[in-house]
């Protein structure tokens, strides 16, 4: 039963770490013309690793629990104590490098951030086709020979 | 479904921007009003916008902080005939800049639009997700 789920897990872990990024691009469309903003942006590739249990980058040397839940900080000195991040909060939230400066200190690149908002959204709906068509394949092996 | 939230991102993001129109729209209208008697032309408007975080990461709605006044002078014409002219013989006109004014209109109004963009492209994934599986 549980292999028979395991690519939809996927999908579907993907499809909501989507839609985070998706409300993550809106709230900094949302104040580009806030004073002080500091637009955020999303390790894509990191988060999903982690949200699947393959590893994140802070999982690759070991410090990693593993299990999806928590990122770990890498340690590089043998005096650094182990800290765990919980996901749960911020879901590998970083802040996004700005291109210029800008008087009011906000850091959000409208014209990016609209590419990244229409490149999520082609993502997001091609997220939920890979669901649809698994799901009909699926729905297609169960159907007996005489059954059409 | 944390893409819910967008809606109330992008809402609050807009009825912002409304409020900047309004300002604006007041300034603009206002832009040759003189003085009454009491010496006090109109002074132009603007509104302070406020990061509003909306609980879960990451969602960071738009607030308006408060309207401010600008103490810039107001335009003084020197027109003795005028019936709102003080001892000296000057009006004081309003102290707002129209050119800045549109500008900041359009401002507003593209900002406006990206938001509403962004709410359309937000309902039509939802319900393409309300469709999962039905295909």
């Amino acid at each position: 039963m549980q292999r028979l789920t395991d690519a939809l897990d996927f999908q579907s872990r993907a499809l909501v770490l989507r839609s985070e990024r998706q409300r993550l691009i809106a709230s900094n469309i949302a104040n580009a013309d806030t004073p002080g903003y500091q637009a955020r942006e999303m390790d894509f590739a990191n988060a999903l690793r982690q949200a699947t249990g393959r590893g994140g980058i802070g999982n690759a040397n070991g410090n990693g629990n593993g299990d999806g839940t928590g990122a770990a900080l890498a340690t590089t000195h043998a005096a650094h104590e182990p800290a765990t991040v919980s996901l749960r909060d911020e879901p590998g939230l970083l802040y996004a490098r700005h291109s210029q400066d800008a008087v009011d200190r906000n850091t959000v690149d409208l014209d990016r951030e609209r590419a990244t908002f229409v490149d999520n959204t082609v993502k997001y709906e091609a997220t939920l086709r890979f669901i649809n068509g698994s799901m009909r394949s699926m729905l297609d092996a169960m159907k007996s020979v005489n059954q059409g | 479904m944390s893409m819910f939230k967008i809606f109330d991102v992008s809402g609050s993001a807009a009825s912002a921007q409304t409020q900047r129109l309004n300002a604006v729209a007041s300034n603009i209208a206002n832009a040759d009003t003189v003085a009454g008697p009491d010496g006090k032309a109109y002074k132009a408007r603007q509104v302070i916008f406020q990061t509003l975080m909306m609980g879960e990461a990451g969602a960071a709605g738009v607030q308006v902080a408060g309207v401010v006044e600008s103490d810039k002078e107001g335009r003084r014409v020197l027109a003795p005939n005028h019936p709102s002219a003080d001892a000296q013989g000057y009006v004081t006109y309003s102290n707002v800049d129209p050119i800045g004014e549109m500008v900041d209109m359009i401002s507003a109004s593209r900002s406006y639009q990206n938001n509403v963009e962004v709410m359309n492209t937000t309902k039509g994934l939802l319900l393409k997700t309300l469709q999962m599986g039905q295909s």
